[in-house]
């Protein structure tokens, strides 16, 4: 019994980690049709600029709590500076060219990301523990948590409903479905489809980075963490369906129920099974879970 | 003269070159030059898939399957040439591509590269978790003789390399055969238009199908060879950063050359040597930018700029 409700919150904590971070590699696969395979160094970022800056604030000697509001605007400040860079920068040249020259594309990228934060931070790790200690753990029955996974749960939740607030209940929410159906007719509307895609890609530049900002006190920042994330962020948002925000959630829910129930129950396969689910959901339903045959929506 | 011949007689001048070479490389040269013939075997691999129109971010599986299949064959079957572990190695990555493709060969663009990029990952969870294949270490692999010539004599120290580039010639001038044949000739007619070439009675999905076996074959050959030469084999040579590597090669190359990716391979391996003792955190910030570079002005590859010049001058 308490394997089983260990599997389901381990399982929960896992896909809010990996919510954040797919809902900003489908939101940018939605509208932009970039499949961006630096997604991962972006979550890295996040995570670097979120140690720099808490361990700044915490030093400086200001009140520990507000190192949670450094983990969240440092992934602001990485998604508005670097995202915008990067879009204005490089990929507003490529537009319409064939999606998988983009794929290179963002890989070419990658490489180049992942020996820029090199150079900025040096190769050695960082700790930022503060913000996991400080809130302390949990009773859950037998079962003791720390309570910042809980407020991970929370941020994926906040993520998810604001996401879902924008992209419906706004105007600006409404001008991105328009140009996700149909990018010609949208800016023949009068519809300034370059700034939407700017402010797409920030917006998924800032989730990647808050998915490694959040991740940050509870691992030590080091070289390459952002290496393993873009496959398992692509495992999750395939098996929702590429481009699909309800897909992502539920492609998440999967993935981190099955990471987990593999852990405690079949530690030997854990590193596959998440792969395996890919490779099944592709093998029978190509476009994932989410999406329908033809008509795209977010 | 035809242009299979001219191909034919450019590898053999190549290879005439890296014999001749071979007495006045040092250790750690001979060494670069097999890994690059070995990464360059996987990368003409790609570029059959690339004139087939598919980019596949998981050709590490068929790598790390020949690597492995060298290495069982030598420390479980007790075969000791390396020759054989080499063929080996090829004949159970193109197996495991024939099996795959059954799969593989319905999808495109990037459902194909993530469906790989997935296989791949998977064969690499396996390894990683399989005490008998060494888990995260892998083990080692020890080849007796090559070719009927013991490895540990004074000619032996040539055996490998002479063995990867006897290989990557038959490879080469093999694939550079099959792109003149009809089959191959196929091949960029599905990448430009699948339903023209089904209207035409040809089967796509079995020139994709043959395509991935032939590619795989190919990179399972490249594993073995880097097994042999390192003496080693382990995970990572399953795991998608390897596979992005061949990508790397493949597009710096393009597609209009068989020679063309072993020369990308020893460009990317002679400045990763380079760049490891000078500059060890930068040279992927190289890599993507020249990646980048070459994406964005030289869509065919750095070997368009000798084809073109050569157009003009004529």
């Amino acid at each position: 019994m308490s394997t089983i409700l260990a599997v389901l919150v381990d399982g929960v904590i896992y896909a809010s980690w990996l919510f954040i971070i797919a809902a900003g590699l489908t939101i940018v696969y939605g509208v932009m049709r970039i499949l961006n395979m630096a997604h991962g160094s972006l979550y890295a970022l996040g995570a670097y600029a979120a140690a720099s800056l808490a361990g700044a604030w915490l030093r400086a000697g200001f009140a520990p709590v507000g190192s949670y509001a450094m983990l969240v605007a440092a992934a602001v400040v990485v998604g508005l500076v670097v995202g915008p860079l990067i879009e204005r920068g490089l990929l507003r040249h490529l537009y319409g060219r064939d999606e998988v020259v983009l794929v290179l594309v963002t890989y070419a990228l990658f490489l180049i990301l992942e020996d820029a934060v090199k150079l900025v931070w040096g190769v050695e790790s960082y700790f930022i523990t503060e913000p996991y200690g400080l809130l302390g753990t949990v009773e859950l029955g037998p079962l003791s948590y720390p309570v910042y996974s809980g407020a991970l749960v929370v941020a994926a939740l906040v993520v998810g409903v604001a996401l879902r607030f924008g992209i419906y209940g706004t105007r600006y929410g409404k001008l991105l479905i328009a140009v996700i159906h149909d990018r010609e007719v949208s800016a023949a509307l009068g519809i300034n489809v370059n700034r939407v895609y700017l402010v797409t890609f920030a917006l998924g530049t800032t989730l990647a980075a808050l998915g490694g900002a959040l991740t940050a006190p509870t691992v030590s920042v080091v070289p390459g963490m952002g290496v393993e994330v873009i496959v398992l962020a692509f495992a999750v948002v395939v098996i929702g369906g590429l481009g699909s925000m309800p897909g992502a959630a539920l492609g998440a829910l999967i993935v981190g129920l099955v990471r987990s129930a593999a852990v405690h129950f079949f530690p030997q396969v854990e590193l596959f099974s998440i792969y395996l689910v890919m490779a099944l959901v592709l093998a029978f339903r190509p476009r994932g879970l989410f999406v329908a045959a033809e008509a795209r929506k977010i | 003269m035809n242009g299979f011949r001219r191909t034919g007689l450019g590898l053999a001048i190549a290879l005439g070159g890296l014999a001749a070479a071979a007495p006045f490389l040092p250790q750690w040269a001979l060494f670069l030059v097999v890994i690059s013939l070995a990464k360059g075997l996987a990368a003409l691999g790609l570029l059959l898939l690339m004139r087939t129109g598919l980019v596949s971010f998981g050709q590490g599986l068929y790598f790390a399957t020949g690597a492995y299949a060298a290495g069982v064959a030598a420390n479980s079957l007790g075969v000791g040439d390396a020759a054989l572990m080499v063929l080996g190695g090829g004949a159970a990555a193109a197996l495991v591509a024939a099996l795959l493709g059954l799969l593989l060969a319905r999808y495109r663009a990037i459902f194909f590269a993530m469906l790989s990029l997935a296989f791949s990952m998977i064969l690499y969870g396996i390894l990683v978790k399989s005490p008998a294949l060494g888990s995260t270490d892998g083990f080692n692999v020890s080849p007796k003789t090559a070719l009927g010539v013991s490895l540990s004599t004074g000619p032996g120290r040539y055996g490998i390399y002479s063995l990867a580039a006897l290989g990557a010639f038959a490879c080469a001038l093999a694939v550079d055969r099959y792109l003149r044949s009809y089959l191959g000739r196929l091949a960029p007619a599905v990448r430009d238009n699948e339903l023209r070439v089904e209207y035409m009675g040809a089967s796509v999905r079995n020139v994709v199908h043959l395509n991935l076996i032939i590619a795989g074959a190919l990179a399972g050959v490249g594993g073995a060879i880097t097994a042999l030469a390192v003496g080693h084999v382990d995970p990572e040579m399953a795991y998608w950063t390897t596979s992005g590597e061949f990508v790397f090669v493949a597009i710096l190359s393009g597609t209009s050359s068989v020679a063309a990716p072993f020369a990308g391979a020893l460009v990317l391996e002679a400045l990763r040597s380079f760049a490891y003792e000078h500059a060890p955190n930068s040279w992927q910030l190289v890599m993507g930018a020249a990646m980048l570079a070459v994406i964005l002005f030289l869509p065919d590859g750095l070997w368009s700029v000798f084809r073109r010049r050569r157009r003009t001058a004529t």
